[in-house]
């Protein structure tokens, strides 16, 4: 893949530059470069400890990036987090936690509400216009553990949607859902494309992708292809992502982390 | 012993705090009520962010502190105490976070460390100050247990505006740290600043715990802080309610605390407090609705009994199957032999049947009537069908679906059995070649043909 020169369209969203990322010290994303146009449903497909969750991650300050920057609707993502929306990982959060579904999905609107003002009414109002957009009207003042695992998964899709945001990341949406929910949840991902709204999605199903999004990202530690999906997702592609050179750069990473301890590389 | 002498005592001790002399003993009240009221507000946050094993290590922490301080500069301040169990109480929660991160030590053998290793060090130093200085020192050793008759105007000013400012920062925040506590990953992505809210959490936590040690002590303080919050998460399943509860619950032990121990000479605040809390959540445990064991084990009960009977008209319904005879007087024995129920649970449910017109008391046994034996096909038909399911649409051996069906009887809603139906174009004959019966349907006719 030659290195063209970057060249920002008017249409570029979300813009990544040479993004390194480390837990600790062990290195888990390698000089990551992309852009994503406005508009695409894209997917991030990879294997199991590709660095999926953590790319996006990285790209909303959630975990601290090494090296590389990130560059959304041209601003830095601190100055544009009022059109971010987020859906985070399902396990991610304790569901025992004491609050109903209708809270949850309040909490979209804590951005626009501001330090210290309480939800007033139209944020209630918005937050449960967008819980009866995915199904969920009849559950608003159910605790949230009592939900199934496809509910919760709803629920977090009307917070992120009560953002009102501009460009959405979703991680792993589709993992353990029930058919209804998989289907609400694809309904809603091609409404927000006719909104020309763009849409970056953690995916692990590979059987799916075709049918579901139009902008593919293959990644495993490093890009391995970005595009749309009948010039990218390919067989090559694929094989590239899920097999070949992933041991040298594991080992590499190893190496570099033992370094890093014993004190060999700064 | 002079307590009992009148049977007014109680009367009289109460009545003293609204008496012109009873002004101490109001402060003291007043003082422990505010602090139950701090201590449930922010124990609600560090219990639901599982930090009560770090809070109990923060409050032993602070012991040595206090020494410190009263080593140094030979006064006893409440204030430079505040300053001085702060410092050594959040050095204490810094060491446990930190130990993880660079050894192999796990986080809860780092609390029990510093807990220990801190305590003793308090312990040493109390009693060096009691060899070096003296008399002076008593009041020290109440820091252990707490003694809220012992507490002067001045240290009630200082917790008291310690504990409403406690209380006004976390309310004023309560938006952010009800978000944080329970997403961090998207309160980030909002712009909070996760790093710096949660040291003001944990600094919360630290004065909550050190504003109580006076009052309740270093050792139990961690029980004032979690207790309440646990025994309100019992009650309720909205964050702002269970604040409220863990704040009255607090209060109400702050109360109870404080009388006990200006009536009963010697008894310290500390244990009665911890003693009326811990009283309050065994009580919700197990009598909270919902959450609470008995509840719990109640519905557990009324299902199996809903089971049983259940169980009980089937096997009327095959009985009578078998036999082509639809009036099949049952006797007691019928029951309790096929089910091994005892007598007494065998009549129960019997009683509860007759009750509900599925069966009627005859003179030599029971009968189905008209209304169990369409509440027996209910049953059989739901049994039959998940049979049907099995084997035809996940393949199953006939000889493998009986177990799976006999649970799932009892589970099927109606709504899933209008699915069944409909999948399975209504069958009229389950694996096992028996008929599944169909409600309202002509099963009482086949034993005239």
């Amino acid at each position: 893949m030659a290195r063209e020169s970057r060249k920002i369209e008017d249409e570029t969203v979300a813009d990544v530059h040479d993004l390194t990322v480390s837990y600790h010290i062990h290195p888990v994303l390698w000089n990551v470069d992309f852009q994503v146009p406005r508009g695409k449903l894209m997917a991030i497909v990879g294997p199991n400890g590709a660095g999926k969750s953590t790319l996006i991650k990285a790209m909303l300050g959630i975990v601290p990036t090494t090296t590389g920057w990130v560059k959304i609707f041209n601003e830095p993502y601190q100055k544009v987090r009022n059109r971010i929306g987020y859906v985070p990982q399902r396990g991610s959060v304790d569901w025992d936690f004491p609050t109903t579904a209708i809270d949850v999905v309040t909490m979209g609107r804590y951005g626009k509400i501001g330090w210290f003002r309480r939800p007033g009414k139209t944020d209630r109002e918005i937050s449960y216009t967008y819980l009866e957009k995915v199904g969920m009207q009849d559950f608003a003042k159910r605790q949230i553990s009592q939900l199934s695992g496809g509910q919760q998964q709803r629920v977090f899709l009307a917070r992120a949607l009560a953002q009102e945001a501009d460009i959405y990341f979703m991680d792993e949406p589709f993992a353990g859902v029930d058919v209804v929910t998989e289907k609400a949840i694809v309904n809603l991902l091609f409404e927000l494309r006719e909104q020309s709204k763009t849409v970056i999605v953690v995916h692990h199903d590979l059987q799916t992708v075709k049918e579901y999004f139009d902008w593919i990202l293959l990644l495993n530690m490093r890009k391995v292809a970005i595009g749309n999906i009948e010039d990218t997702f390919t067989e090559e592609n694929l094989r590239k992502t899920y097999g070949g050179k992933l041991a040298i750069l594991s080992k590499a990473a190893n190496a570099m982390t033992k370094g890093r301890v014993d004190g060999t590389i700064g | 012993m002079e307590l009992l002498v009148s049977d007014w005592w109680l009367f009289d001790e109460i009545s003293r705090y609204f008496l012109p002399e009873g002004s101490t003993r109001r402060w003291v009240m007043f003082g422990t009520i505010l602090l139950g009221i701090s201590s449930g507000v922010i124990g609600t946050f560090a219990f639901l962010r599982k930090q009560s094993l770090l809070s109990d290590a923060m409050a032993h922490a602070a012991l040595p502190g206090i020494c410190l301080v009263y080593m140094l500069t030979g006064v006893k301040d409440p204030l430079l105490f505040l300053v001085g169990a702060s410092a050594t109480g959040l050095l204490g929660a810094m060491i446990v976070t930190e130990i993880p991160r660079h050894t192999r030590i796990k986080s809860d053998t780092a609390i029990g460390l510093v807990l220990s290793i801190f305590f003793a060090c308090g312990i040493v130093l109390l009693t060096v100050i009691q060899k070096n200085f003296g008399g002076n020192q008593a009041g020290l050793d109440s820091f252990l247990f707490g003694k809220a008759a012992l507490l002067v105007r001045y240290d009630l000013y200082v917790i008291g505006i310690t504990c409403l400012l406690l209380i006004g920062i976390t309310l004023l925040f309560y938006k952010e740290f009800k978000l944080l506590t329970f997403d961090r990953g998207f309160a980030i992505t909002l712009g909070l600043p996760a790093k710096r809210l949660e040291l003001l959490i944990t600094l919360l936590i630290v004065l909550a715990v050190m504003v109580g040690l006076q009052a309740v002590g270093v050792v139990l303080m961690v029980a004032m802080l979690i207790f309440p919050a646990a025994a309100a998460r019992q009650w309720t399943d909205q964050l702002g309610m269970m604040i409220v509860i863990a704040a009255f619950i607090g209060a109400f032990a702050g109360v109870v605390g404080s009388f006990c121990s200006a009536i009963i000479t010697k008894v310290p605040t500390g244990p009665v407090m911890v003693v009326v809390c811990s009283i309050m959540l065994i009580f919700s445990m197990f009598f909270a609705p919902n959450r609470g064991l008995i509840p719990k084990w109640l519905r557990l009960h009324r299902n199996r009994q809903r089971i049983r009977r259940e169980n009980i008209l089937k096997s009327c319904y095959k009985t009578c199957e078998q036999r082509g005879d639809w009036e099949v007087i049952f006797s007691i024995k019928d029951f309790t032999a096929y089910f091994k129920f005892s007598n007494y649970t065998t009549k129960q449910l019997l009683r509860y049947l007759v009750k509900k017109q599925h069966i009627v008391s005859q003179k030599n046994g029971w009968q189905l009537t008209p209304q169990g034996l369409e509440a027996a096909k209910q049953i059989i038909r739901k049994h039959r069908l998940w049979e049907v399911y099995l084997t035809e649409k996940m393949d199953i051996a006939s000889d493998h679906v009986h177990r799976d069906a006999e649970d799932i009887e009892h589970a099927i809603s109606n709504e899933i059995l209008k699915q069944l139906e409909k999948e399975l174009k209504s069958p009229t004959q389950d694996p096992h070649g028996r008929s599944i019966p169909v409600n309202g349907g002509n099963s009482r006719e086949r034993k005239t043909t």
